[in-house]
């Protein structure tokens, strides 16, 4: 059922509750953002050229956070999501779970992630 | 956003086609994980070289073929499309504040929907530019679609995310046509809106892929 909507007299608590969203963060977080999101590429790329490191046990947890906080910050500050509606967020990460769990069972399936100490 | 705007709501209380962008979104996200967890499956199962972090010799002839990913290129291609939702976020707030009294050059120029606008399609076609150029650069190094499972996953993954961006720019020049020809105001903000969110998560695959198809080795 659509319906044309005033918004413009309601109260925070009741645009909340109408699931209209919050007002959007301005040029001061969204720049702080971009800078943030700058340095983590820049650690990414880094730590990509350092042989010892890539070396290590620690190369592949470390650049997979990285780009998982660069990933949950563009999702949460510039799409909004930490602004808008619950349902928004299901919407966005109920296929992202699902996606991510098929993937680790591919992974799993074709043999690049074994558990236990199996041969 | 004060302004009294009519929109189509759902009985949720929520925007219909915001609602829409989402569920795509969400679909997208399943397309391109199917894409990566393709990468990654056949990642090291090619018989044949040029490899994407590794050099390979051909037995046949003896020649050497270097590793294909060129980092730093890529990286700047990365910086480029991460500053472009910077670009996306700031037109989509000029659009949202359309109206209100700009004090000072720094509120004028953050007020100017068109700037940003453009800017923002410039970088995604910089973007692109950066992918041409590494498209060209691995086929003149003996990478193609059909070379190894590496070529035929890279290509498949990444030219779909090219294909997105290209569908995203399209958007972005389009709105900015709009623009110049009626302006945009707060009564467009959801129809930017939309295609800010379309734009950000084509950042936020790119962000994956950069990590887990270039820097994981």
């Amino acid at each position: 059922m659509e319906q044309a909507h005033d918004h413009s007299s309601l109260t925070p608590a009741e645009a909340e509750a109408a699931g209209i969203e919050h007002e959007h963060p301005g040029w001061s977080v969204y720049w702080r953002v971009a800078v943030i999101l700058t340095l983590i590429t820049i650690a990414e790329v880094w730590v990509y050229y350092i042989p010892a490191f890539v070396a290590s046990r620690a190369f592949l947890p470390t650049l997979l956070s990285l780009s998982a906080v660069k990933f949950a910050i563009v999702v949460l500050f510039y799409m909004h999501l930490r602004y808008d509606h619950k349902l928004f967020r299901t919407l966005f990460t109920g296929p992202l779970i699902v996606a991510t769990c098929t993937l680790f069972a591919l992974m799993f399936l074709f043999g690049h992630i074994r558990l236990g100490h199996g041969a | 956003m004060s302004a009294t705007v009519s929109h189509h709501y759902s009985s949720t209380g929520l925007e219909n086609r915001k609602i829409a962008i989402w569920a795509f979104i969400g679909s997208e996200c399943m397309l391109f994980v199917s894409l990566i967890s393709t990468y990654l499956i056949y990642k090291g199962r090619s018989r044949v070289g040029p490899y994407p972090h590794t050099p390979w010799t051909d037995p046949s002839t003896g020649h050497v073929y270097k590793a294909i990913l060129n980092i730093p290129v890529t990286s700047a291609s990365t910086f480029i499309l991460l500053m472009s939702s910077l670009a996306m976020v700031l037109a989509l707030a000029a659009v949202e504040n359309k109206g209100k009294p700009q004090r000072n050059l720094g509120e004028r120029i953050l007020g100017n929907s068109k700037l940003w606008l453009a800017m923002t399609a410039l970088l995604g076609i910089g973007f692109l530019g950066f992918q041409a150029y590494e498209f060209t650069s691995f086929v003149n190094e003996g990478l193609t679609i059909k070379t190894n499972l590496f070529g035929s996953t890279f290509f498949t993954l990444t030219g779909f995310h090219g294909a997105h961006v290209t569908a995203g720019v399209i958007w972005i020049l389009s709105m900015l046509a709009i623009d110049f020809k009626r302006g945009l105001g707060p009564s467009d903000a959801l129809n930017v809106d939309i295609m800010a969110l379309y734009w950000h998560f084509v950042d936020v695959i790119w962000v994956a892929i950069f990590t887990l198809v270039y820097l994981i080795r």
